[in-house]
């Protein structure tokens, strides 16, 4: 299988008593297996509708959406989402918001939960186990919510402008802090997000959409010439800002 | 905020002072609430001993004291007392267990909620007391039918507020686990629940309240056991030392039932958020 998703043609329209929006029309590209792929567009645009399609969340109005060379109309096992805030429960322990998804899968044993606590032990949150969400910082917050979505073994993870609830500060260093933990786990990614630095910083591939209803305008690989990249080095490369001004002018801003 | 969870060593002497200056306080607030009762009987009292009002009609708190004495000696005491609080606790119970379950039918079935509407938003305004002489009839004077107006005063509020509760949790909590692939129970076991058991807790404060309008009145109509009957009784006999000892004893406890509530909010939230410090 060379590709893990492919969106062949999908569209979506949204019905209200105000009439139709179509929010997102011929969509077509592909992902590989591994890859990092942000999509990029401006506000309104269907980015995370897109993503909500992905998963199964919404109905598609047209088109196909193949996970692993399937189609599903349910939630398919194989993704994991990731929404704009951790959206860790406070009457959980971290341990037991890490749980939820085996939970409501009703694959919770004994040797799926020892792997969970294998995964806090293994991202620094073990001794936090027991802890409930309030008592953790930002970052590490978002770190429990990243193990949450891993528990369930997704091969695709979907994050929803994952970390644009946290600070400046804190997002850079969660946004290298979770990139690296989703490259050791060989995970295939799809980031959604209005911040095009980030786009860059994080991705092989950046999808460009326009405005409502969401078209793919362009579609760049990103190649920087930085060694051992990470999200902070990448930053530093040469050909960051030229790809930057490329999408700037193609999302095409006005005030 | 808890002082003692707070490292003992190196406190500054300014935070000591800060520490000193709230506890005195805290001490002085609970100095004046305990003079202000005090010097409340104390002039009650003095007041019927010098004749400036008519004890007569206002009672003085040695009478009072005197009839609770009385009342023990010929065993009425604890009876009455205790089949009122066996009321209130059970109308209490049904009422929001009742209002839980339907605000969750409501909650599963967005059709239903919607037809519903109307009539919950008229038994709301109605004045629930207004049945009571139904409830007579249907079910018979005693025990159960003041249960049942108990029930129905606290039933449609426990039912709106925990549905709004429930229609209040964050769409993003309930996206997150049907991203998970949740269905409709896994949500509401999962998240809706939890979610809002702050919000049930609030309910049940509410329902203490409105329990104990319901079984005191349902006492005045029914009139033949309870704190609620002790108040009408006296109040037909003219025996106010009766009337004020009834309305003192319903006072006390409905305090200490809800402090009950106010602990068990306690043991179930509180130990959401610091159940691990120090």
């Amino acid at each position: 299988m060379e590709y893990i998703v492919e969106i062949k043609n999908l569209g979506k329209k949204y019905q209200s008593l105000n009439g139709e929006i179509n929010a997102l029309e011929n969509i077509n590209f592909s992902i590989r297996r591994g890859d990092f792929i942000s999509i990029v567009g401006p506000s309104g645009c269907g980015k995370s509708t897109l993503l909500s399609l992905i998963s199964g969340l919404i109905p598609k109005t047209y088109g196909r959406v193949i996970i692993n060379g399937r189609e599903s109309p349910d939630v398919p096992d194989e993704i994991g989402y990731m929404l704009q805030k951790d959206q860790l429960f406070e009457w959980r322990t971290i341990l037991e918001n890490a749980l939820l998804g085996l939970e409501i899968r009703k694959t919770l044993t004994k040797r799926t939960k020892e792997d969970v606590v294998q995964l806090l032990a293994t991202y620094g949150l073990f001794e936090f186990k027991d802890k409930y969400p309030s008592q953790l910082s930002g970052g590490m917050r978002q770190r429990a919510a990243l193990i949450r979505t891993l528990a369930t073994k997704p091969e695709i993870l979907l994050l929803d402008e994952a970390f644009s609830g946290l600070d400046y500060q804190t997002r850079l260093a969660v946004t290298e802090d979770i990139y690296f933990i989703i490259k050791k786990e060989g995970k295939t990614a799809i980031l959604v997000t209005h911040d095009i630095a980030e786009s860059i910083s994080m991705s092989d591939r950046v999808i460009v959409l326009t405005k409502r209803p969401g078209r793919v305008k362009a579609v760049h690989e990103i190649n920087l010439s930085c060694k051992n990249r990470t999200p902070l080095s990448s930053r530093e490369a040469p050909e960051f800002r030229h790809y930057f001004n490329i999408i700037w002018r193609e999302l095409d801003v006005h005030v | 905020m808890c002082m003692s969870d707070l490292p003992d060593q190196n406190i500054s002497p300014e935070h000591k002072a800060f520490l000193k200056k709230v506890k005195l306080k805290k001490i002085s607030i609970v100095f004046t609430q305990i003079t202000l009762l005090i010097l409340f009987f104390v002039m009650w009292e003095l007041a019927a001993r010098f004749e400036i009002v008519d004890a007569f009609i206002t009672s003085q708190p040695t009478r009072i004291v005197k009839t609770v004495i009385n009342l023990y000696r010929e065993g009425q005491l604890f009876h009455h007392i205790g089949i009122t609080c066996l009321e209130t606790i059970i109308g209490f119970i049904l009422g929001t267990a009742f209002g839980t379950l339907i605000a969750i039918v409501l909650w599963w079935s967005e059709f239903l909620s919607k037809v519903l509407e109307p009539y919950l938003v008229i038994l709301n305004s109605l004045p629930k007391i207004a049945l009571g002489p139904i409830f007579i009839v249907w079910i018979g004077a005693g025990p159960a039918t003041i249960i049942v107006i108990a029930l129905t005063i606290s039933l449609i509020v426990t039912i709106l507020e925990v549905l709004n509760g429930f229609l209040a949790v964050d769409r993003e909590k309930i996206k997150l686990v049907k991203a998970f692939g949740a269905n409709k129970f896994q949500v509401l076991t999962k998240v809706v629940l939890p979610a809002s058991l702050p919000n049930i807790i609030n309910a049940l404060k509410v329902n203490v309240g409105l329990s104990w309008v319901g079984v005191i009145v349902g006492e005045f109509l029914v009139s033949k056991a309870g704190i609620g009957y002790l108040i009408v009784y006296g109040g037909q006999v003219f025996q106010l030392d009766l009337v004020m000892t009834s309305v003192l004893i319903l006072a006390i406890a409905a305090a200490l039932m809800y402090q009950g509530v106010v602990y068990l909010e306690k043991v179930i939230v509180g130990k959401r958020q610091h159940k691990s410090t120090g």
